[in-house]
């Protein structure tokens, strides 16, 4: 094994941080030039990517008084390190992103400035622009923390060609509405019947599976359930809900009606290869389906139990705490924020449904297929309970996705990992919040 | 707390001592006392090693007894609730178990093919320079590269290069290298032993070169055969080798993190958590500096324990073999 020293290494090459922390730390070359620095650190690889880097392409071509400095961190865990520390020091970009679901644990007033709304609405948006849930869950203690660019749902892939065959198309070629778990059941059988394979994919196991809590949390909000209460301190979990879901799971994989074991890549590459009808996952990874020309599109999560419901988080933009936030660097920041939301339906086109509404009527939106297929999901979002540890990538995630896993390939009974997963969000609540307290989110909760 | 604040004053105690003359009082012990000459000399090292070394580890004391977050801004002093608290925390035992069972399970293989791979090498005598190449080469990749290699090219269940080989062999493919619980410790074992076996078997192949010719040439005079040379000669005479290879591979294995980082992040199911994952999540994904410095101080007790007991019993072999 390699010393300490190359392994730090090795952990900075990985997350990104080597890069990111040369662009943080030097002085912008651009100042010198009369240019307005503009510093912007992002956790978007893959499809998401090619997409961001394309915004950013257009946004430096229509302002040339501004010097962008885009930075691309490793998602998850390492990317929030990374991004908390600079804020702790003071010396952080001036603009980031951050999945809402994160922003009560990460400090706003501490790790994070709150945006200034004048500012903003110089910049053509304003509150009103935006889903009220949505907005206000980017608010804390009645300031604007977050501002959210989009909506990631949890949302339901089909291969066109095995559904028709099977009977689940309309007319029209989309997938038909499946009410209750009675007639999805059905459904997946009518596939299996095509493929002589499970008829479903989705990620069950493997490194930092979020997966399966995304699954269990998408059918559990449909039954009504949550897991805290609005405050995020207290727990809610309903143990019959929380059962029904989780024998419905079990069920899935156990009757060959789902692939037992398949982790992140491996759900992608099956669903790529028509070994299955139909995939759960996030909207993102419409980019990779398009791209090896699948028949395929897209739809909401059918309603299996008693309201329609779907696992979802934001991808934001956030302030991270400067020393000295203001001047023209600040509001080359808001002006920052409100192109790329007035932009929305360029990013769009990888998958999440925009949050700045006005894009959702666009007819450059509205010709997205399939991703505007699922555009009224944006209605019925399950987000995280407001707990410090909860959200993408989070402790809550780990921990969940660890448990629910054990459902999907059997190493764990539906009640065993009911109680499993009792203990452990009530050890997160019992752990007081690192960063202090903080007032759980709300629009006019000051 | 600089090094040489610290010591001086010892130099003194020191002379008292062992009875040496004092050092002359008025600042002329420079020219006389040895120590001060090769204080000099080790200086820059002893500042090195407070600063990096010392300091830290102070440090991470102190904040092992605060509440202390990623920020570094407002921990309050909790004494020592955050030990109590990882000493009863069923997590922090599964991943001391992990980390036992990677011990375990990487430490003797690692030991006997680094041995073997050293006697074949030693025996054979035709293009000696490819054994050793071959056998020490994965050991100077990065941990990085060696991570991505194996996830991406031999793990893959189905189309990955390991379940390809046993398809070969008319077994049945399309194991969860990584993705079952049942395997994955099995899987990082392997990469860590392909990867670094190549250390231990360079440092049997130096003492091996080391055991005088002349003992092996006395033993075919009295017609030992060469089972009798391995088991009379070669191996008591590469005692202390191995005593040195079981102690930093158990060390080495008991740090275990790249790998595991890299290729599961402690899943599937946390069956590849270990100690290092566990404090890594708890002070970089919970943000809880604080805590995670306090497990990774019950952590280091252990290592000083394996390394105390190892200290033992080597020099009770030493005394055995010297009487």
């Amino acid at each position: 094994m390699l010393g300490s020293a190359a392994r730090l290494a090795g952990l900075v090459a990985l997350t990104g941080a080597g890069a990111a922390g040369t662009a943080s730390c030097a002085a912008p070359s651009s100042v010198a030039s009369g240019k307005t620095p503009l510093r912007y650190w992002h956790l978007f690889g893959g499809g998401d990517g090619v997409t961001m880097q394309a915004m950013l392409d257009a946004f430096e071509a229509e302002h040339a008084g501004i010097a962008l400095d885009a930075a691309q961190l490793e998602w998850g865990a390492p990317y929030y390190t990374k991004l908390g520390m600079a804020g702790a020091g003071g010396r952080a970009p001036e603009v980031a992103v951050l999945h809402l679901a994160r922003l009560p644990g990460f400090g706003p007033g501490k790790l994070l400035d709150a945006f200034d709304l004048d500012l903003l609405a110089e910049y053509g948006v304003r509150p009103g622009d935006f889903p009220a849930e949505i907005w206000d869950r980017g608010a804390i203690g009645g300031k604007q923390y977050a501002v959210p660019l989009d909506t990631h749902p949890l949302v339901l892939y089909y291969q066109t060609e095995i559904c028709e065959q099977a009977g689940l198309l309309r007319a029209d070629g989309r997938i038909k509405t499946l009410e209750g778990a009675g007639e999805f059941v059905d459904a997946l059988r009518a596939i299996r019947r095509v493929t002589g394979r499970p008829p479903l994919v989705m990620e069950t196991t493997g490194a930092d599976a979020a997966g399966p809590a995304r699954v269990f949390a998408t059918f559990y909000a449909q039954t009504g359930g949550t897991l805290l209460d609005d405050t995020g301190t207290r727990l809610t979990l309903d143990e019959d809900k929380a059962l029904r879901v989780l024998e419905f799971m079990r069920m899935l994989t156990h009757d060959g009606l789902a692939v037992r074991v398949a982790d992140y890549q491996g759900s992608v590459g099956i669903f790529n290869a028509g070994e299955t009808g139909l995939a759960l996952n996030g909207d993102w990874e419409v980019s990779t389906y398009l791209e090896t020309e699948l028949p395929f599109s897209m739809a909401p999560v059918p309603t299996l139990f008693d309201r329609p419901a779907a696992q979802a988080d934001s991808h934001s933009f956030v302030l991270p705490h400067q020393e000295d936030r203001g001047g023209e660097a600040n509001r080359a920041a808001h002006r920052f924020v409100a192109w790329m939301l007035r932009h929305s339906a360029d990013w769009a086109s990888g998958g999440h449904i925009p949050a700045y509404t006005p894009t959702l009527s666009k007819p450059a939106y509205l010709k997205l297929e399939p991703q505007s297929e699922y555009r009224h999901v944006i209605d019925y979002v399950a987000l995280d309970p407001p707990a410090w540890f909860a959200g993408s990538a989070s402790l809550m995630w780990l921990e969940l996705g660890h448990i629910f896993s054990g459902v999907f390939t059997g190493s764990r009974t539906p009640e065993s990992a009911l109680a499993e997963a009792r203990a452990g969000l009530k050890k997160l609540l019992d752990t007081p919040s690192p960063l202090g307290d903080i007032p759980a989110p709300g629009g006019d909760q000051a | 707390m600089t090094a040489p604040a610290r010591t001086e004053p010892d130099t003194t105690a020191a002379h008292e001592a062992t009875g040496a003359p004092a050092p002359v009082p008025g600042g002329t012990a420079i020219r006389h006392g040895r120590f001060e000459h090769g204080l000099m000399f080790v200086a820059p090292f002893l500042a090195l090693y407070a600063l990096f070394l010392v300091w830290p580890v102070v440090l991470g004391i102190k904040m092992s007894l605060t509440s202390d977050n990623i920020t570094g801004s407002g921990g309050e002093y909790v004494g020592f609730d955050n030990y109590t608290e990882a000493l009863s925390d069923p997590d922090m035992w599964e991943a001391l178990w992990q980390t036992v069972w990677f011990t375990l399970l990487s430490t003797v293989p690692l030991v006997l093919l680094g041995l073997v791979m050293a006697l074949l090498a030693h025996g054979l005598r035709f293009v000696d320079w490819l054994w050793r190449l071959s056998w020490f080469a994965p050991y100077l990749l990065p941990s990085g590269v060696v991570g991505l290699l194996w996830l991406w090219i031999i793990y893959p269940a189905d189309f990955g290069l390991a379940d390809q080989l046993l398809a070969e062999f008319g077994l049945h493919p399309g194991i969860g290298w990584l993705t079952d619980p049942q395997y994955a410790m099995l899987s990082i074992v392997i990469t860590t032993i392909w990867w670094t076996v190549g250390f231990n078997f360079l440092l049997y192949l130096a003492a091996l070169q080391s055991i005088p010719q002349h003992l092996y040439e006395a033993a075919e005079l009295d017609g030992a055969t060469a089972w009798q040379r391995l088991w009379h000669i070669t191996l008591p005479m590469l005692r202390r080798t191995t005593g040195v290879v079981v102690i930093l591979q158990l060390l080495a294995s008991l740090k275990i993190f790249d790998q595991v980082y890299i290729m599961t992040q402690g899943g599937p199911d946390g069956a590849t958590r270990t100690t290092l994952l566990y404090v890594f999540e708890e002070g970089f994904t919970g943000y809880r500096i604080g805590y995670a410095s306090a497990a990774s101080y019950i952590f280091f007790a252990l290592i000083v324990l394996v390394s105390l007991i190892h200290l033992h019993l080597a020099r009770r072999t030493r005394q055995e073999s010297t009487s």
